[in-house]
């Protein structure tokens, strides 16, 4: 019997992958409903505002930028989701980034959107490693971007078959664990071939206006299409009658049914809702453990006047890899340096800045009381900035505003246990949970980045919720 | 509809899911996916068109008729005779 609360489906969570997730449900007329607990959309790569400065939490670029009319981009990440999103590419707005780095102590590959410029540093630093290089991008030029089905192959394994000398193992490991690896140290091969296509081959580039412009775009075409969105409207629990998902009950009691529910809050965190008994051992294994402590810094001058002229540098302070949970609150041995006002054509007088971002332990942020909190993100700031110094200019004393946020602050406003963003280490390609009816969509399904995202949502869309309607498929 | 207005129909759907396309020029007896960049999820896209403007429902084991626009022609023929033209703004 159809009721005013009743939908075709129920997305939990406004972020990338729903919102991508609702327009493709809103444009083939289904009654969909986006529910999301935070007063913001975006999720993981939101914003937020302070002394009237709006910041991006996630954002440092939207990789996988490549132009619509350079050769090969149509069938590529980027164009391929808006496409199905239906969003015009200038909607975008994207600005591309000058260049990047990786820095280890003594040495330094640039990278751009350009992949001859990595090619060309690499022929320079490594020359016995090219021909290594060029059998790796021909090898994965035709593995499916969009299929990064699991199998057991991990990254280092196979690259040691194509390089020799594990300094550049190291090297290029770095960025890619940095965007995208939920376990510590190495990562699945299919997931480095994403990666490594969305980094090196396609590049970086930023929305002018940060990130909200993209989600703006998200938002305005699901309404547009007649979704309907909810915010401060958080799950509460899923309903089920013990085979299938049947509806969600929000925090102040009310219920919504639905014919499909799908998840963008995490695998653990959608076993909870469901009142799932929790089994240790799984919930372990099955929770995302690396977080990071990411502070802005909002400068008196253009980065590059302060010695930063890069977009990205990847650091690193010894010949081994540093990408593992730290011991204490932080790890200052690798990170990112993000300095955003280096990407072309962004907003009108946007001040320099710099985005410092380190690992962190969400175990010891958690347990911070309030006063030891603020003193380690005070501390976290101070200790950042100087171990940066082998790696970038200096700006300190430049700051004339800074904000650090915290594994704490991101499970706080996206409710994703340790703020682990890039989810649990177990994905679920196929987006399956133990109920008929509710799928997960986002970090733990699978895709990475933000058009990683946007495409989950759309993948799980197509899939679950626009085939159990018949309508796809 | 007839034939030209089938052709208009799909063309105007093709445009709605990938508007940078250009469709002049296509040969309606070559595959369309070999002629422009539409992948598999492009392709269930335009099915989901049809039935969401004219209320076609087509089979999956007939999406291979509509491969290429003579063929969409052929296939849609009995079923949008007596449909009227309906495009994107």
């Amino acid at each position: 019997m159809p009721s005013a609360d009743r939908f075709d489906t129920i997305v939990i969570g406004a972020g990338m992958s729903g919102l991508a997730a609702g327009i493709r449900l809103a444009t083939f007329d289904q009654r969909v409903l986006i529910l999301e607990r935070h007063s913001l959309w975006g999720g993981l790569n939101s914003f937020y505002k302070r002394a009237g400065r709006r910041l991006d939490v996630g954002l440092h670029a939207l990789t996988n930028y490549m132009h619509p009319r350079s050769p090969g981009a149509k069938a590529r990440p980027l164009a391929r989701v808006l496409r199905q999103l239906r969003i015009p590419f200038a909607d975008l707005q994207l600005g591309v980034q000058s260049q990047s780095a990786i820095a280890f102590p003594e040495t330094r590959l640039a990278f751009g959107n350009d992949f001859s410029l990595l090619r060309g540093e690499i022929s320079e630093s490594f020359p016995d490693q090219l021909q290594g290089l060029d059998r790796l991008t021909s090898d994965i030029e035709s593995y499916p971007t969009l299929s990064p089905a699991g199998g057991a192959l991990q990254a280092r394994e196979v690259l040691a078959g194509y390089f020799s000398d594990p300094l550049l193992i190291e090297m290029l490991l770095l960025p890619i664990c940095y965007y995208g690896s939920p376990t510590p140290d190495d990562l699945g091969w299919a997931q480095f071939i994403v990666l490594f296509k969305s980094l090196y081959e396609e590049g970086f580039a930023r929305p002018r206006g940060g990130v909200k412009t993209i989600l703006d775009a998200l938002r305005g075409r699901y309404l547009e299409l007649g979704g309907v969105l909810r915010m401060r409207a958080g799950v509460e629990r899923i309903q089920h009658d013990g085979k299938r998902a049947t509806g969600v009950v929000l925090d102040d009691g009310e219920v919504l049914e639905a014919d499909c529910i799908l998840s963008s809050a995490g695998a653990v965190e959608t076993r909870a809702l469901c009142g799932q008994e929790p089994d240790r051992d799984r919930e372990h294994q099955d929770t995302g453990q690396l977080s990071f402590v990411e502070s802005i810094s909002i400068l008196d001058q253009p980065s590059a006047a302060l010695g930063n002229p890069d977009t990205i540098v990847f650091f690193n302070s010894s010949e081994r890899l540093v990408y593992d949970v730290p011991e204490g609150p932080i790890d200052l041995r690798s990170g990112v340096i993000c300095c955003p006002d280096n990407y072309a054509g962004q907003e009108e007088g946007m001040p320099g800045s710099l985005r410092l971002t380190l690992l962190a332990n969400p175990g010891l942020w958690n347990g911070f009381d309030d006063d030891e909190y603020e003193a380690q993100k005070a501390s976290a700031l101070v200790e950042g900035m100087a171990a940066i110094q082998p790696f970038a200019g200096d700006v300190r004393g430049h700051e004339v505003f800074t904000d650090t946020f915290t594994p704490r602050t991101i499970q706080k406003f996206t409710g994703h246990l340790n703020g682990a963003v890039y989810g649990s280490p177990n994905k679920r390609f196929d987006g399956r949970t133990t109920f008929d009816g509710l799928f997960l969509c986002g970090t733990d399904q699978g895709y990475l980045g933000i058009v990683g995202a946007m495409l989950s949502g759309v993948a799980m869309a197509n899939q679950h919720a626009l085939a159990a309607s018949g309508q796809f498929r | 509809m007839n034939r030209e207005h089938i052709i208009e129909a799909i063309e105007d759907i093709i445009h709605t899911i990938a508007p940078d396309e250009d469709l002049t020029g296509m040969d309606p007896d070559v595959r369309m996916r070999e002629q422009i960049e539409l992948d598999s999820m492009d392709f269930l896209d335009i099915v989901m068109e049809l039935r969401k403007r004219y209320g076609v429902r087509v089979p999956e084991e007939d999406y291979k008729e509509l491969a290429t626009m003579n063929g969409c022609v052929t296939y849609l023929t009995p079923q949008l005779a007596e449909k009227e033209l309906k495009l994107s703004v």
